[in-house]
């Protein structure tokens, strides 16, 4: 897993409450794999028509979202299947954050497992920034992992903000360290060895 | 201090709590199937094996054919590949596996009660999010990703950076005739909203569901996802024990009692404070239905579309637009005036046995106006309906009897609703595309499935006469 370093990069607004794992990423397309890459069916049914032409005023294909690194979208964002394809889809087509006033759960703890950063700010704010870059597409944003804050948008001067968010400092050490689970988890052999014996001892039927 | 359930399992699976309070679970069992390729690939990758292969069990169902359970019949050769990774790691890794032509093969939240995989206070997981499910037994459990089932097959423990909040659903009072478990179920999202279970761990309480049947506490727990929460789960009792007993992987003999003893002290202590609390009164829950594309766009059967002029806030007011746009409906348009093109009964919330005897006893002597199709959640559910002769009353009413598998819940295995065709589902989600692109879902009991299949329309169950 890479290090996750400070981002500057485009910020692309989304205005649609529950954008569910189907949306972002629709189960007939699961079984490909991994390494084919999902960047390119990221909200696939919701960007294209039926014909498979691309619906141009979709935030995600408008031009100026081409490299847009930060997604800043609407409360409950991810909700739904817990596949972890929606977060590979999100990162495969080059986004590292998402900013919200809420996420599904399983997509919230997926995201840290594939060093991506999930990031709750208030529904307000997130309404206001989502404004500010409507009305300057192609703003840029900064989101310091570090300092647990986001900047921006930059250069704009009606909904620049400077906001603190919150993360849980395992994860942001992970993140930092660009280290995934298993390999801490493993470094912890011995307590999980004698919980086992314990475990084994007090519920030996399972 | 008093405490609940969910601590108490909680507590007992902690292996170690970091200083920033990150815990590591144990997994007391762990169920995989066919969409779980990718964590064995990583757990490969690392030159890892399986830690676990006793408390690791498998069934392929999301990618089966309902037709035939020959591997051939899956025409696809990728989506064919993923079935058969799964036998190929469970030989390489020495799990047991319920495969394709096993008649113990089935959708895996159906299988792991049936089995007796799932008992009362483990920690159970599986890489599916309505692995809720489980929940219905006293167990507590978690879906999780891609990335957490290849954690678990190399350490079966599991990261929480947080532990959830606990949250009590109380719904006491008598259900009336015709009204369901998913009836109930819809009737609390509907109450709380698709987020309302957002970080919580529901404990399901009250009247209704100590007289609930297992198969009934399972489609309640399963939707417990569709509420946002990150479970659901039913205190063990009677009820439970006696479905538990004698189930393969359930303990047998001495051990049998051990874990009885054990499993009544689990329920919430009376003094238990939960996080938040919802009542609601069983006599007002009727026949539901879905009419949007969030399972909290739930109506009774009786009554309308709401009005988006009516919403509490514009938010909400444009979700409902949209939900209307895609569904092709009207706001104030009558439930029963939605006319229904097929009809689809299964998935891990309603294709138990019991749900298929609620299904035939609505279709028996009657015929289906529509394409429907039944299929059940198990090969075991398949022969117990065949023994019941459940079989011929659908076919006599114009069903298709297919194989056990998650079908056209997500389609993944062909099995879609076309674009624009509006179903009648006993599944769980309405979600946009959810059963195939533009297919338009209604999310009901399997007697109001039935009872759509009859009629072409959405139609109040309680209205049929002769119901047996
Ligand atoms: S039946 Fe549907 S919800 Fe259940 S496991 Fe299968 S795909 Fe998932």
């Amino acid at each position: 897993m890479r290090k996750f370093e400070t981002v500057e990069a485009v910020a692309a607004p989304m205005d649609m409450a529950n954008a569910d794992t189907d949306q972002i990423i629709p189960a007939r397309f699961l079984w490909r794999a991994r390494a084919e890459g999902y960047g390119g069916l990221l909200f696939n049914d919701v960007r294209s028509a039926a014909d498979g032409s691309q619906k141009a005023d979709f935030v995600l294909n408008r031009v100026e979202n081409a490299k847009a690194e930060i997604l800043v979208a609407d409360r409950n964002f991810g909700c739904g299947s817990s596949r972890e394809h929606a977060v590979w889809a999100l990162s495969d087509a080059g986004f590292k954050v998402v900013i919200a006033p809420s996420f599904g759960d399983i997509f919230f703890n997926n995201s840290f497992k594939n060093g991506f950063l999930p990031i709750v700010l208030p529904e307000a704010r997130c309404a206001e920034i989502r404004a500010a870059l409507a009305r300057n597409p192609g703003a840029r944003m900064v989101v310091d992992l570090e300092a647990q804050e986001v900047r921006g948008p930059l250069g704009v001067n009606d909904g620049f903000g400077i906001d603190a968010f919150e993360i849980d400092p395992f994860r942001k050490e992970l993140l930092l360290a660009g280290m995934d689970d298993i390999s801490f988890t493993l470094s912890q052999q011995g307590a999980i060895g004698d919980f086992e014996a314990r475990y084994e001892d007090a519920m030996p039927w399972v | 201090m008093a405490r609940t359930m969910f601590d108490r399992i909680w507590e007992q699976h902690t292996v170690l709590v970091r200083p920033d309070g990150a815990t590591l679970l144990h997994v007391g069992r762990h169920l995989v199937h066919d969409g779980s390729r990718a964590g064995f690939r990583a757990l490969a990758e690392r030159g890892m094996t399986l830690r676990h292969p006793a408390r690791t069990f498998g069934t392929p169902d999301h990618y089966v054919s309902t037709k035939s359970h020959e591997l051939a019949a899956i025409p696809e050769p990728n989506r064919r590949e993923m079935v058969s990774a799964l036998a190929e790691n469970a030989a390489a890794q020495g799990f047991t596996l319920f495969g394709l032509g096993d008649v113990r093969q089935g959708i895996v939240h159906v299988i792991g009660p049936e089995q007796g995989i799932t008992l009362p206070g483990i920690l159970m997981v599986c890489g599916d999010s309505h692995t809720a499910t489980h929940g219905a037994l006293g167990a507590l459990a978690f879906g999780i990703g891609a990335s957490e089932v290849s954690h678990v097959l190399a350490t079966q423990t599991l990261w929480q950076s947080r532990k959830p909040r606990a949250m009590r659903v109380t719904v006491d009072g008598v259900l009336g005739a015709g009204v369901t478990a998913k009836d109930v179920i819809l009737a609390i999202i509907a109450r709380i909203g698709a987020g309302g279970g957002s970080g919580h761990v529901i404990e399901y309480a009250g009247s209704i569901f100590r007289a609930m049947s297992m198969e009934g506490r399972m489609t309640v727990c399963n939707m417990s996802i569709e509420a946002g929460a990150r479970a659901g789960m039913v205190a063990p009792d009677e009820t439970t024990f006696a479905y538990l007993k004698g189930r393969p992987f359930a303990p047998q003999g001495e051990a049998w009692e051990r874990a009885v003893a054990a499993w009544r002290e689990l329920p919430s202590d009376a003094d238990a404070v939960f996080d938040r609390e919802v009542w609601l009164d069983a006599a007002e829950i009727v026949p539901m239905a879905t009419w949007g594309t969030s399972p909290e766009d739930a109506a009774p059967v009786t009554g309308a579309i709401p009005d988006p002029a009516a919403a509490p806030d514009a938010e909400r007011r444009d979700a409902i637009v949209r939900a209307l746009a895609y569904m092709g409906l009207e706001p104030g348009m009558r439930m029963e005036a939605i006319a229904i093109d097929r009809v689809f009964i299964g998935s891990c919330t309603n294709s138990r046995i019991e749900d298929l005897r609620a299904a035939a006893a609505v279709a028996r002597g009657r015929r289906a106006v529509v394409p429907a199709m039944v299929v059940p959640g198990s090969g075991l559910v398949k022969r117990q309906a065949e023994a019941e002769g459940l079989d011929q009353v659908f076919l006599a009413a114009g069903f298709e009897w297919r194989e056990p598998g998650c079908s056209m819940c997500v389609g993944m295995n062909g099995d879609l609703v076309a674009p624009g065709e509006r179903c009648a589902s006993t599944s769980n989600r309405n979600f946009v595309g959810r059963q195939g692109r533009g297919a338009r879902t209604h999310l009901v009991s399997p007697a109001m499935a039935v009872a759509a299949a009859v009629h072409g329309r959405l139609a109040d169950v309680r209205l049929m006469k002769e119901i047996g």
